[in-house]
């Protein structure tokens, strides 16, 4: 990965031009990250605790409701009705607003939410205007509900004769940190060998089509899209709703082609709170990349203005977005002696210690672990410094008909080139990895997620559809 | 078909809510008949009234028939719906008519010959809480879609007819052949027909729509035998006639039906609500699999509403309106691409259409269902 002091200096520039762009304070959402990096009493786990909204108090809330959880709602609550979130709204309040606009999206270095609603959606439309005029609404409704406000004129008080504009179960709820972040998938920038849109030269190299990597088991009816929208919250209802909403938005112009519900974390991006535990029961991901740590963002996540050249220009400050629906075999794991489920992992089940070691966060020693164990080969130095920011979340959808759980992981990694980030890792994950045994990859897609909405007139894909090359 | 769909009805009520709160009183000074007799004087070619302002409540016309014709008259609210009527008053022959009249404005007719429109009067029945005068456009409309309906229903008669024919002959062939087709015009208004309750739940009814101690009776039960068992009891053929009973009663009772424009564009878009949750899952025709006619005849039926209603809505919101004609041009392309020359109801069985295929279908549902659900907004603000 390339990802010098250059590219950082020119992140730095064009930081400064959205502060002049927009009355939006720069990067809120490092900001907020930062501030539980310096205050960590603070941060961790009441970063993700959930105000005492009806949801949590009708028994959604389980393990993790921060003690201070109850003090803060009240500030919840007032920040619910402001619009636009000011600097003040820290992402670390339980039930406050992640603020929308910004230098980058919010949903990838923003501290993990509990929930997750991911949909990718076909592109029905074939008239670019149509298509812009969707995202501009999109974008609106996306601004709005991350602040805690209904969509259009809301869900109820207006014309009796016709069907609100918001579908109202998030109605007297907390923002809940909802996040809504937005990615184009490669079948927008060309299909079926049509340009589709006249973007076909835009398209940057660096969304590349994965490989078939072994033992994939792909369904394309769970695969790709032409767009995708992940929306995460504290609260499930929070995150459904959004995506429901921008669903009834775009009919006639998209359709959603696949979903998923996350109920739980997988991941942190605040390294000072626990590491939540896999369907497997494992912590994995403890050295992921921090929100909090700007430099490895750089490094790893962000598209520097550098690596976005010519046409693809309009990817600055953007990420890359793989999606990955990993089923776990969650019987055959469970009759795993502790040992080999260990051994697998290269870690100690009830601390995450890596093997031989004590402590979670110790430093791994590799050659401790089995050739084949999970964390050794995923471990940056197995890889050459190679690192990419998980966001994933366990998913169960119900029983498969077998009588078996159809649950996994539904893996989100961000990443500053797919073919520097996910495509090494997975190719020798695929081949090696001891956990093959008890995952099958069923669903994949790959998007370029655009830079930050800068303001109340930018809209998500602006650079890639306005931008001279 | 389902079990329990008062939205028409309801639809009609809140309609009648608003009106009734903006409308203005009537005067009460009209000069009616001797002791609220109305005299109507029929002939060939007139229909004369010896008041057309009176008094709302309980209204009696005298008619006397001055013709040389078999008349017949109706009191019609706007939008033609029927308020009582008279038929078969011979020439030379007197009638007295009853009924309770609402204030508000209406059309008494009289039909030289029992046919066509008939020859009309605008009457006033004054009053307190009359409704304000509606947009001409939209009694007219109202008024076609009534008559729209009404010809749904008598077109559906004869098909049903040959139908349960075939059932009573115990021609599973013949039977299956007509079955989608008896159908089509009950589909193409069912919200209309639904709004009556009890018809409904007759001849339409779904096995897992009935209630305990409940027979099932109608279409789907007749389907049932003619795809599943594939043979016909002696049950069944009384089940057709009874079928016949029961679409009779419908058609001779769809023109009482209190539609508005908002009850319009509200059906209109039931009839997706229809398409989404019974024909595009394949749960409508499940032994039969004719759900793609079924799904055609909706969309018929949704089209026919919207278009009358379109003048006003177009001009209320012209972008509503110009998303409509592209998704209703939209939907009927993707219902073409499973068309089939060689089947019985012109489409494809829908077993044989893919889950991709459902889906494109699907989608295109919702492109419509949701700028159709914005038509009544777009007729109920007309001035």
């Amino acid at each position: 990965m390339t990802g010098g002091t250059g590219d950082m200096a020119d992140m730095a520039d064009r930081t400064g031009r959205a502060d002049k762009e927009s009355d939006m304070a720069d990067g809120a959402e490092q900001g907020g990250a930062g501030r539980d990096g310096q205050a960590p009493d603070t941060g961790g786990e009441s970063a993700n605790g959930r105000a005492p909204s009806r949801r949590s108090l009708l028994g959604w809330g389980g393990a993790g409701l921060a003690l201070g959880a109850v003090a803060a709602g009240g500030t919840a609550a007032a920040l619910r009705t402001g619009g636009d979130a000011g600097p003040a709204a820290a992402d670390a309040t339980a039930g406050a607003a992640v603020p929308f606009h910004g230098t980058h999206q919010a949903g990838i270095a923003t501290a993990v939410q509990d929930r997750l609603h991911f949909a990718a959606f076909d592109v029905t439309t074939d008239d670019r205007d149509a298509l812009i005029a969707l995202l501009k609404e999109w974008t609106r409704a996306a601004a709005r509900m991350t602040a805690g406000d209904a969509v259009g004129d809301g869900a109820v008080g207006q014309l009796v004769e016709a069907p609100p504009d918001d579908t109202g179960e998030a109605l007297g709820l907390p923002p809940s940190r909802l996040t809504l972040t937005f990615g184009i998938g490669p079948t927008l920038f060309e299909k079926d060998g049509k340009d589709r849109f006249g973007i076909r030269s835009r398209r940057p190299d660096a969304l590349t089509d994965l490989p078939k990597f072994p033992g994939d088991n792909l369904d394309a009816a769970r695969s790709g899209g032409d767009l995708c929208v992940q929306a995460c919250a504290d609260d499930p209802q929070v995150a459904v709703h959004a995506i429901r909403n921008l669903a009834r938005i775009g009919f006639g112009k998209v359709a959603i082609r696949w979903s998923q519900l996350g109920f739980g974390k997988t991941s942190s991006t605040t390294p000072d709170a626990q590491t939540p535990r896999n369907m497997f029961g494992f912590k994995d991901g403890t050295d992921n990349v921090s929100g909090a740590d700007p430099k490895a963002l750089d490094a790893h996540v962000w598209v520097s203005g550098s690596d976005a050249k010519g046409s693809a220009s309009w990817m600055a400050g953007g990420s890359y977005l793989v999606a990955r629906r990993i089923r776990m075999h969650i019987e055959t794991w469970d009759r795993t002696s502790l040992k080999e489920q260990q051994d697998v992992f290269g870690r100690d089940k009830g601390e995450g210690a890596p093997a031989g070691k004590k402590n979670e966060r110790d430093t791994p020693h590799l050659p401790s672990m089995l050739p084949t164990a999970h964390v050794r080969l995923a471990h940056p130095d197995s890889n050459g410094g190679v690192r990419i920011l998980r966001r994933g979340y366990s998913f169960t959808d119900g029983t498969d008909g077998l009588g078996r759980l159809d649950a996994g992981l539904f893996f989100l990694a961000y990443q500053r080139d797919v073919r520097h980030g996910f495509v090494p890792l997975q190719r020798k994950l695929a081949r090696h990895d001891a956990l093959n045994e008890y995952i099958q990859h069923v669903g994949s897609a790959v998007f370029a997620v655009p830079p930050g909405v800068r303001g109340a007139a930018d809209w998500w894909g602006r650079e890639l559809f306005t931008a001279s090359a | 078909m389902r079990a329990l769909r008062p939205s028409v009805v309801t639809a009609a009520a809140v309609a009648a809510a608003l009106t009734v709160v903006s409308g203005c009183a009537a005067k009460s000074d009209g000069k009616g008949g001797g002791k609220g007799v109305i005299d109507v004087t029929a002939s060939d070619s007139a229909c004369e009234l010896s008041a057309k302002e009176f008094p709302a409540g309980h209204v009696r016309f005298a008619v006397r028939n001055t013709g040389s014709q078999v008349t017949e008259m109706y009191v019609y609210a706007p939008g033609d719906r029927i308020v009582t009527e008279r038929e078969n008053i011979g020439p030379g022959t007197r009638a007295e008519i009853t009924a309770e009249i609402k204030p508000g404005h209406y059309e008494v007719a009289c039909k030289p010959g029992m046919k066509g429109s008939g020859i009309r009067q605008k009457v006033t029945a004054s009053g307190k809480g009359a409704d304000a005068e509606r947009d001409p456009r939209l009694d007219a409309a109202v008024a076609a879609y009534r008559t729209y309906v009404q010809q749904q229903a008598d077109l559906t008669l004869p098909a049903a007819q040959k139908f349960a024919d075939a059932v009573r002959a115990g021609d599973v062939d013949a039977a299956k052949k007509t079955y989608a087709l008896s159908r089509v015009g009950w589909e193409r208004t069912e919200p209309v027909a639904e709004s009556f309750g009890d018809i409904d739940p007759k001849v339409d009814v779904r096995e897992d729509g009935l209630e305990d101690g409940q027979k099932w009776t109608g279409w789907h039960r007749l389907e049932k035998s003619l795809w599943q068992q594939q043979k016909i009891s002696g049950d069944d053929k009384k089940l057709a006639g009874r079928l016949i009973t029961d679409l009779k009663d419908w058609q001779k009772r769809v023109g009482t039906a209190d539609i508005t424009p908002t009850s319009m564009a509200n059906g209109a878009k039931e009839l997706l609500d229809e398409v989404a949750t019974g024909k595009v899952t394949g749960e409508e025709e499940r032994y039969s699999h004719t759900d793609l006619l079924d799904f055609q005849a909706n969309v018929e039926g949704a089209q026919k509403a919207y278009e009358l209603l379109k003048p006003v809505a177009a001009k209320n919101d012209p972008e509503l309106a110009r998303e409509l004609d592209k998704q209703f041009a939209s939907i009927k392309a993707r219902l073409d691409k499973h068309r089939d020359s060689g089947s019985d109801d012109g489409f494809a069985p829908y077993d044989t259409v893919g889950k991709g295929e459902r889906k494109v279908l699907s989608d295109g549902v919702n492109a419509l269902a949701e700028p159709l659900s914005k038509l009544a907004a777009a007729v109920a603000t007309a001035k």
